[in-house]
């Protein structure tokens, strides 16, 4: 088991012709990833890296009956992507894209909201069931099947959590980067959710930053309703006021979103907080150990 | 993006908002000039600077003749204005907004903005105007009153009468501010904007509502549609250093302290940061490379490092991932060579053909010391700065 995506997902590639569409295609392929094609208008009909190219997701959806899709295309065509591919029926739409105007997404989300596809992203580095699935940018080989479920805002920061879970041989269930952007699908509370109920997640590393209050809102989800010992990381403790630190959701505004209360809300819920991204995988140890 | 009050008032009229008359001026004589054109026998002169905090700097002056409006314009202009929101050199005004003066009955606050919890644009309104909404929020929370739209619906008028009524209008301004609201979503809308902020919003002595001062921010990420708006960027208002990396496209922040850091992904960025502080050292900056870091990122991110005088250290902390850790160890040896390089780099190489990097950057027979791990990483840049 794992969440999200497995060994029998069905995947597509929007933006598949594309240099970040075929290339991570490819590296997807490598991974084992089950591709089924891809979609770019004007090229349907086309065979690209031996699999089928279509001009819309609803034709790709009928012939290969695709369950999930990547999307790579830029940043102002992206939202309209999402709203295809929910259209089609795509039950987990992963956007990789980074950029997409905020108005967009609160469009997005209103749409997604009536149609009930599962979306992660934007400006995230995917989704990936170790050994089974990858759906996104990360380097496949830093992962290990395993048991820690892993959620993180940030794309380079969930590496370093799967290196160190890999290194101490607890490897990886089902790792989601959610993304930097204020208004994005998935969010830690709907993966905790997912992580509590799968049977292969035995613990869960959670990675936040400065920016919003949904790491607070996380803290009240383990405090009231997991057993399952969660570790965490949050990012921009030395952030200035006012900022926006590289990501679009990253910024402390009007004295909210500040990395201190989002560790003092963890602790206080019983997470195991490390102090360095370098203690990760120390600290899912020690959670694992208080069980 | 930020824009200047003269701008967005420009923006507010484009919306067929009525705003109180005024002409931005460069020079002192043309401050006057603006000033008789606007007739009256007094005018406001404003310092166009993107900072809050103006009227407390004396940034702000009611003045009653045009000798008055050329002194106060000359003393402004060309010079930095420091208030109590921006940084301590403060930023230079090059325009002035002269404005008629108008009878005022009350000062409400006004906002709209991209709230991330509800995922909707939220209008905020508050009864004590000109003051800091962060503060009405932190003394008084009940005096802050919400209205969230529906992307799909947009504003909708018994949001408007809601939010009228809550803040006693009556009248003509109760009419006046029920208009405002739909043409305020309007703007806000159509112009890409993360933050349109009113404070004050006035009742005039003859129950009409106005803008007395506004603020506007564009998304950054809309600016590729908002071509006539990315024309109004001004880049004397932002340090120097951080003009140069958004002309280069490199996610930079400069901070006060002396250990220039380039890292890969702005989680990781800011977790450096973090560290360096951890271990007792300053960062001199946040500098994301992007996910992918190449040869020429990492040569982009030390030019603009080493623009600043304190950096006594780099720090480069990439995860290589989709790069291998080889590909980017042979693009720093490169960019500390060609960009030349003087204080001492320390790397914390990961991931993928992680050793094979450290030994090209061990034999490379320059500064270059190839860290372990990221803790050790953070303790030599620590000592290398002190």
């Amino acid at each position: 088991m794992s969440i999200l995506v497995d060994k029998n997902t069905k995947v597509i590639c929007q933006g598949f012709t594309g240099k970040q569409g075929s290339f991570h295609s490819e590296q997807a392929i490598a991974y084992g990833t089950r591709m089924v094609g891809g979609v770019t208008p004007g090229k349907g009909g086309q065979t690209h890296l031996g699999l089928p190219v279509f001009n819309t997701v609803r034709d790709a959806v009928r012939e290969t009956g695709a369950q999930a899709s990547m999307i790579y295309v830029p940043a102002a065509f992206a939202a309209d992507s999402i709203l295809e591919a929910a259209d089609a029926g795509i039950e987990v739409i992963v956007c990789i894209t980074e950029g997409i105007p905020v108005l967009d997404m609160l469009n997005v989300k209103a749409a997604l909201r009536a149609n009930g596809a599962k979306l992660i992203g934007p400006n995230c580095p995917g989704v990936i069931t170790s050994g089974e699935c990858k759906i996104g940018i990360m380097p496949g080989v830093i992962h290990q099947k395993g048991k820690i479920g892993i959620v993180s805002r940030s794309g380079t920061l969930t590496y370093e959590a799967v290196h160190q879970t890999t290194q101490l041989g607890l490897g990886q269930s089902t790792c989601v980067g959610i993304g930097g952007d204020p208004i994005k699908g998935l969010d830690f509370i709907d993966c905790l959710e997912m992580f509590e109920a799968d049977p292969q997640t035995e613990a869960v590393i959670l990675v936040g930053e400065i920016g919003g209050s949904r790491e607070e809102a996380a803290a009240e989800y383990i405090r009231s309703n997991m057993k399952k010992p969660v570790a965490a990381y949050i990012a921009g403790r030395t952030a200035p006021k006012g900022k926006r630190m590289g990501h679009a959701g990253a910024i402390i505004a009007g004295g909210a979103g500040t990395a201190d209360a989002k560790i003092r809300a963890l602790e206080a819920a019983g997470a195991v907080v490390a102090q360095s991204p370098a203690g990760l995988g120390e600290a899912v140890q020690a959670a694992l150990a208080r069980r | 993006m930020n824009l200047h009050e003269y701008q967005a008032k420009q923006i507010l009229r484009s919306g067929n908002i009525n705003t109180p008359r005024g002409i931005a001026a460069a020079s002192a004589e043309g401050a006057a000039d603006a000033a008789r054109e606007l007739g009256g026998d007094a005018w406001v002169v404003k310092a166009q600077i993107h900072a809050g905090g103006r009227g407390k700097a004396g940034g702000v002056k009611v003045v009653k003749s045009l000798d008055e409006v050329r002194a106060v314009a000359a003393s402004l202009l060309g010079k930095p204005l420091v208030t109590n929101q921006n940084a301590p050199e403060g930023q230079p005004v090059g325009r002035v907004l002269v404005e008629e003066t108008l009878p005022i009955a009350r000062e409400l606050y006004l906002s709209l903005l991209v709230d991330r919890e509800t995922e909707r644009v939220a209008i905020v309104a508050s009864a004590a105007g000109g003051m800091e909404i962060e503060e009405v929020a932190r003394a008084a929370p009940d005096k802050v009153l919400t209205e969230t739209c529906d992307p799909l619906l947009g504003v909708q008028d018994f949001q408007c009468r809601a939010l009228a009524f809550a803040l006693k209008l009556t009248g003509e301004a109760y009419r006046d501010f029920c208009r405002l609201l739909p043409q305020l979503y309007r703007v806000f809308v159509a112009n890409d904007l993360s933050l349109l902020e009113i404070n004050p919003l006035v009742v005039a002595a003859d129950n009409r509502v106005l803008p007395l001062d506004c603020k506007m921010s564009v998304d950054d990420n809309a600016l590729y549609r908002r071509k006539a708006l990315a024309e109004l960027r001004d880049d004397s208002q932002i340090d120097a250093k951080e003009a140069a990396a958004n002309a280069a496209n490199v996610n930079y922040v400069a901070l006060a302290g002396n250990i220039g850091c380039m890292v890969n992904g702005a989680g990781l960025a800011m977790a450096t940061m973090d560290l360096i502080q951890q271990e007792g050292g300053m960062p001199a900056n946040f500098l994301d490379v992007g996910g992918g870091a190449t040869p020429e990122t990492v040569a982009q991110g030390f030019k603009i490092i080493l623009l600043d005088p304190n950096v006594k250290a780099v720090l480069i902390n990439i995860f290589g991932g989709i790069v291998r850790c080889d590909v980017i160890a042979e693009g720093i040896i490169q960019a500390v060579k060609e960009v030349g390089v003087k204080v001492p780099v320390i790397v914390r190489l990961e991931g993928t053909n992680a050793e094979l990097g450290r030994k090209l950057l061990a034999e490379s027979g320059l500064a270059i010391v190839a860290a372990e791990s990221l803790t050790q990483a953070a303790k030599l840049a620590v000592k290398e700065a002190a």
